[in-house]
């Protein structure tokens, strides 16, 4: 009996760690930053060049940090959503527009509407590294001490607003 | 059915152009950074044992993703700055994990990474000593009496001759 047990819970498991392999998202990397600052800096304003924009000004706030760019055809599947949420004026939606031509950019929000609140330009791309951008679209929920809960690595679904998102944003906004 | 086949597949294509990068000009980054052979040689030394995370599978030093360029840059710049290696990489773990390592620190989460092949190979052995150790008993080995060589040998000899 124990010649067919043996090789057969052997293929269970190897077919349970092929089965859990499945579900993975090697392309989602757990960022390092969750639970630490969001990085400082102090970038142009799209609308505004000669105004500054930096995580600074949001302490106290719940806040979503929405990396985008004119050229990320993602971010175009994402822009429905993020409207729809802007409408609800459940939290502020802050824009990173990363590596884009400010004209393009400009030209987008004209076109498609403006979910955010403020757009910074981050033209090179540098606070996209210290924010560990690897991929637009991504979003980071900050909270009112300045500190990043959640990093969504892709577009923003109406699943994930749901599920994850919001309630994460509701229960910052109980805390300090 | 094929072409069918095809354009269901390139459907799928979206799922995974998250991704993205924006078009650019790799000879205008070259303009900029006229080179100096002895910064280039750890740059790409140092970027050979760094994940670009837009490919994944590539190096930092063979990508040619936007994201690798501009990190190839801030490395660079590191590297102009005067920061070691392990500043250096100590930085890029800060932001983007331990995952752009392609050498992983040896800690809690990576013990089965590092380990699991020696621990393997020790089941293997085991395994074998029980399976040897089994074998003997099966095959119990006699003592051969010098007679009864020599008759082994003869009936061996024997059936040799009547083969012949």
């Amino acid at each position: 009996m124990m010649r067919f047990i043996l090789p057969f819970v052997l293929f269970m498991v190897l077919a349970g760690f092929l089965y859990v392999g499945l579900g993975l998202k090697p392309h989602e990397v757990e960022s390092p930053l969750i639970d630490k600052s969001a990085p400082a800096f102090s970038l142009p304003q799209l609308a505004e060049p000669a105004k500054n924009f930096s995580p600074e000004d949001m302490k106290g706030k719940v806040w979503l940090f929405n990396v985008w760019a004119s050229w990320c055809e993602s971010c175009k599947d994402e822009h429905p959503v993020l409207l729809a949420l802007a409408q609800q004026n459940l939290v502020p939606i802050y824009g990173l527009d990363y590596k884009d031509k400010r004209e393009d950019a400009e030209a987008w929000l004209h076109q498609a509407g403006n979910p955010y609140t403020l757009v910074a330009s981050d033209a090179d791309g540098r606070v996209g590294i210290n924010y560990g951008v690897y991929g637009v679209p991504e979003t980071y929920v900050i909270d009112k001490q300045g500190v990043i809960r959640y990093k969504q690595i892709g577009p923003v679904t109406l699943g994930s607003l749901k599920d994850t998102i919001l309630p994460l944003v509701q229960k910052l906004e109980a805390q300090p | 059915m094929k072409k069918f086949l095809a354009i269901a597949l390139l459907g799928l294509l979206p799922l995974y152009a998250h991704a993205e990068q924006p078009p650019r000009d790799m000879a205008q980054d070259l303009a900029e950074h006229p080179m100096n052979p002895v910064v280039e040689k750890r740059l790409i030394n140092l970027a050979q044992k760094l994940r670009c995370l837009v490919c994944q599978n590539e190096s930092l030093a063979s990508s040619h993703a936007e994201l690798a360029e501009d990190l190839r840059r801030e490395v660079r710049e590191m590297i102009e700055k005067g920061m070691t290696d392990k500043q250096i990489t100590d930085y890029l773990v800060a932001r983007y994990g331990d995952f752009v390592l392609y050498d992983p620190p040896v800690k809690e989460t990576t013990m089965l990474l590092w380990y699991g092949p020696f621990a393997l190979l020790g089941m293997g052995l085991v395994v074998l000593f029980y399976q040897l150790r089994k074998r003997r008993k099966i095959v119990p080995e006699i003592e051969l009496t010098p007679e009864a060589l020599q008759r082994a040998a003869a009936l061996l000899n024997d059936e040799k001759d009547n083969q012949a």
